[in-house]
């Protein structure tokens, strides 16, 4: 059944390439906080061809999802739009409820950022695409649940007639953000807006799931309006690109030479902000050539090393922390057996080294930095730190040791109690450890709050007063207080927007420089670790599935899964993205045949 | 504004991030040391003048709740009904500037009507007038107000502090301590009211009121004890939590000063309604014969008393029944104020 409405726009190729699908000139959002009028965008005007992949870029604050939100009527009920946005020379803005209805899901389709939220977790998934099928078109049930059994089939589900009974929780992210796609596409959609598509999702995920729209782009013609704030997922796959701040549009380019010559200042500070892959060590998985299915591994990199610890361990150097044959279990419910989630995880951080911990959501390596710190219990193995094993400890022994490991936490919203001031929370390790006097504390605060170029002033505010990088910057501070000779920093800029992450990463490898704590430093993001780690550990489903120099983890990896990960990772340079996504299909295709 | 908070909290979330951004480019961009900040105070160049003294927790809160004109006006109320009760009949053997004694019965005077009379100002010989058996009604108002607040702050103390140890260790330690803890709550929440108080109103009558509203509040606690251990066990997850434990804080101190300031909106909440709730409480006990007993008196006892004679006598039912609703009022009131002032978020003084 071919659903296309208007093939006279595709078939007639001289149209095709001058008739914008979607035509939006000055369009304004303003929101009405409390009796006044807030500019969340204004003056945004584009063009979005048939075929095309318009990505519009910008930070948190920036507008970016509003407007695309106010193409479809879906603003908040306090907001209000201006301007002009016409489909197919259909006006939008200002349109009925009940003709937007029509549109939404019909002609525009929307993908969102939160799979398991955007789906109803009590029907079934294909249920959920024969109803959007259902609503729009008059075809019967029969007929609509063949369609929806083609459109899983068409974002790769396998099994697409069983599944199609699966339930949304029985399906994986990665998946879960396919049964959207195929819902969103469902009606053949002329446009198809996708808000922050992979944002939720992990690397390897991620980038299925890019290389899939690219291809559905490609295979439908359909338009796509993508809205991201990750550079990387822009050089994969946009062809024009809108780059906004506050609510202004800064700057359109074709991706190509956005990336090669910004114009704009901010958009070359956003491009530079960008941590890069391989920037530091000169590229990555250098050995990665696949011939005749033969994997060429440098021993070298891996014999260095070893010499290295070797010269560690003879000179009697105590690491900063060794992890021996870790195994880390959740207590099991009654009568379930406990769930392990760490296997036989063992590495050592010497004084002044930062280790990167890397892994995909339920690899454990939150886990660990919590086990590390003393928050979590271990089931086997030696945790040391200093050269004493905190595992056997009780509290109260643990108690003098806590001066010497501090943990930085993800979410920098969560981690600051917010019924206390910023002072208060900086100062409490000091309170703790070294009881100070009012005076002396507040003094040592004051230092505090300078090392990490926060103003004085601010140790009166409270957390919510505080934008995401000032709260990590707190964090940060409290974390270094009591001069710790370990710091666990578990994700700390995961939360924060690009230009923000690469002032705390850079305020971090200042702090570590002058400092010289060993650190603990977890992320997902190969990149960031790239830029702060000497030595990169990476797990997989709880097993250490290889560990190494940054340079021979990134140059050279050993483990297909190391391999498959780098190639995961979307670089901010379309040209090189593009070798990227060969190597990592070749790679694929290896892993496959071996 | 509270229609719509679902849909515009992320517009809301939005602007705010971009308002506070700006702050951090600024900051990230100069970073303005202590001698800056200095500076910029002495010139007078900022907006505001930018307070670099630490400020203690407490302080703030006190600056905080004193900027309340709600808490600030129950305060007064509060305080002169208090000065009122206390200071005309007197307390505990002190003698009063207020001539007569609430349980002395004397001839009535015109019939017992009010002699107050707001213009020109004079009180007259029995200003709230007398009761049935020729009582003065201002005594006896005073007396009853002393009585009721009496009972009202010991049983919301008692009822508050127990509700929130009980709420606050099941909640935090969880395991076996919250099962024996809720169970014990469970088995308190079962025990009715009416039947222990019939039990308890020999101790009461040998004793006075003290024992009977500690009495009260032993028995009050079970729900507020339910809902601060919901909170805990929320909020025993977070990460500011955690965050306090990987510095090596010792549970009473993360209890304390990290989890309870995130509930006092509730536990304050909780207590004005418990403080209103054992004043009707008492009402109702006294009713019944079991709570305060002739010749002392409560305000729940002199409008029972005087139920019968709405239709004639008005003022016997009009006078306890205003301070009822002024001294729930204006506890309620200082209750807002606190929840507020304790709230660092509740940046906007309120009218």
């Amino acid at each position: 059944m071919t659903m296309n409405k208007y093939p006279q726009t595709f078939t007639d190729e001289t149209r095709l390439a001058d008739e914008p699908i979607l035509t939006v000139k000055d369009l304004g959002v303003d929101f009405n906080v409390e009796n006044t009028w807030m500019m969340a965008a204004e003056g945004v005007s584009y063009d979005i061809h048939p075929g095309e992949i318009l990505a519009i870029v910008g930070e948190s604050g920036s507008g970016k999802s509003m407007s695309s939100m106010a193409l479809l009527g879906l603003l908040p009920r306090n907001g209000r739009s201006t301007g002009s946005a016409r489909l197919l020379g259909q006006e939008l803005i200002g349109a009925s409820q009940s003709k937007l209805r029509k549109i939404r899901g019909n002609d525009i389709a929307m993908i969102f950022q939160e799979p398991m939220t955007a789906l109803n977790p009590v029907l079934t998934v294909g249920e959920q695409i024969k109803e959007v099928i259902e609503q729009h078109t008059e075809a019967s049930p029969a007929r609509a649940k063949e369609r929806a059994v083609e459109l899983l089939r068409m974002v790769e589900i396998p099994d697409p007639e069983q599944r199609y009974e699966s339930f949304p929780h029985q399906f994986s992210g990665g998946q879960r953000q396919r049964a959207m796609i195929a819902i969103a596409l469902a009606n053949d959609p002329i446009l198809l807006i996708a808000d922050e598509p992979t944002t939720a999702l992990d690397v390897t995920v991620q980038a299925e799931v890019l290389e899939l729209l690219r291809k559905l782009n490609r295979r439908l013609n359909s338009a796509v309006l993508l809205i991201t704030h990750d550079m990387g997922v822009v050089a994969d796959l946009a062809d024009r690109v809108v780059v906004m701040e506050q609510g202004k549009i800064v700057e359109t380019a074709p991706a190509k030479a956005l990336f090669a010559s910004p114009r704009e200042p901010y958009t070359r500070r956003l491009l530079d902000a960008v941590p890069h892959l391989g920037s530091r060590v000169g590229g990555v998985l250098v050995d990665v050539e696949v011939v005749d299915g033969a994997l060429q591994i440098h021993e070298r990199y891996a014999e260095t090393d070893r010499l290295r610890r070797q010269e560690h361990h003879d000179a009697g150097t105590v690491p900063a922390l060794e992890l021996a044959n870790v195994d880390i279990a959740y207590p099991g419910r009654f009568r379930h057996p406990p769930t392990k989630v760490v296997h036989d995880v063992s590495f050592t951080i010497n004084p002044g080294e930062v280790m990167g911990l890397v892994g995909e959501s339920g690899s454990g390596k939150s886990t660990i930095a919590r086990a590390v710190t003393g928050l979590l219990k271990t089931s086997a193995g030696r945790v040391s730190i200093a050269g004493t094993d905190i595992t056997r400890l009780t509290t109260r022994q643990l108690l003098p040791l806590r001066k010497k490991f501090a943990i930085v936490f993800q979410d920098p919203a969560a981690s600051l109690n917010p019924r206390l001031s910023i002072g208060d929370s900086i100062g409490e390790p000091l309170y703790l450890h070294e009881k100070l006097s009012r005076t002396a504390l507040n003094k040592r605060v004051e230092a505090l709050l300078e090392d990490v170029h926060l103003p004085v002033h601010f140790r009166n505010r409270y957390p919510h007063e505080l934008s995401g990088g000032q709260r990590q910057r707190v964090g940060i501070a409290r974390a270094l207080s009591l001069r710790p000779s370990l710091l666990v920093a578990d994700e700390p800029t995961s939360a924060l927007d690009v230009s923000v992450q690469s002032k705390v990463l850079a305020l971090l490898q200042e702090l570590q420089r002058e400092q010289g704590f060993a650190c603990l430093f977890v992320s997902h993001d190969l990149a960031v670790v790239e830029l702060l780690a000497s030595h990169i550990a990476v797990l997989r489903e709880g097993h250490m599935v290889e560990q190494g120099s940054t340079e021979q983890v990134l140059l050279h990896p050993q483990a297909a899964y190391t391999r498959k990960l780098l190639a995961a990772a979307p670089v901010p340079d379309p040209d090189e993205q593009a070798i990227r996504r060969n190597q990592r299909l070749a790679l694929l295709g290896a892993g496959a045949a071996g | 504004m509270d229609k719509h908070t679902n849909s515009d909290s992320r517009a809301r979330l939005e602007l705010a991030e971009r308002n506070l951004q700006t702050q951090d480019t600024e900051i990230s961009t100069s970073g303005p040391t202590l001698d800056q900040v200095d500076q910029a105070r002495n010139s007078g160049a900022g907006s505001a003048p930018r307070n670099t003294e630490a400020k203690s927790q407490g302080r703030l809160i006190r600056e905080r709740f004193f900027h309340h004109r709600g808490a600030l006006a129950g305060m007064a109320l509060l305080a002169l009904i208090i000065i009122l009760a206390f200071s005309s009949i007197g307390f505990a053997g002190i003698p009063g500037w207020w001539d007569k004694e609430y349980d002395v019965l004397a001839d009535r005077f015109n019939e017992g009507k009010p002699t107050l009379s707001l213009w020109p100002f004079s009180l007259g010989e029995h200003p709230f007038g007398q009761d049935v058996l020729g009582r003065d009604y201002f005594a006896l108002t005073m007396r009853g107000i002393q009585t009721s607040l009496i009972i009202a702050f010991i049983v919301g103390m008692v009822g508050t502090a127990i509700g929130t140890l009980i709420g606050a260790v099941a909640g935090y330690f969880r395991g076996w301590t919250e099962a024996v803890l809720m169970r014990f709550t469970d088995v308190v929440i079962t025990i009715p009211t009416l039947v222990i108080a019939a039990v308890m109103a020999g101790i009461v009558a040998r004793s006075g009121i003290i024992p009977f509203a500690v009495f009260l509040g032993l028995i009050s606690w079970t729900g507020l004890a339910r809902i601060v251990r919901g909170e805990f066990l929320s909020l025993r997850e977070k990460e500011f939590v955690e965050s306090a434990k990987s510095v090596g804080a010792k549970s009473a101190r993360i209890i304390v000063r990290h989890i309870l300031p995130n509930t006092v909106g509730v536990i304050i909440v909780s207590a004005t309604l418990a403080i209103s709730g054992a004043i009707l409480l008492e009402t109702a006990l006294s009713f019944l014969g079991l709570g305060v007993k002739a010749p002392d008196t409560s305000l729940g006892k002199a409008i029972n008393d005087n139920r019968s004679a709405l239709t004639t006598r008005p003022w016997l039912f009009l006078w306890p029944g205003v301070f009822i609703v002024a001294i729930a009022l204006a506890v309620n009131f200082i209750g807002d104020g606190l929840r507020d002032a304790f709230d660092p978020k509740q940046t906007r003084v309120k009218q």
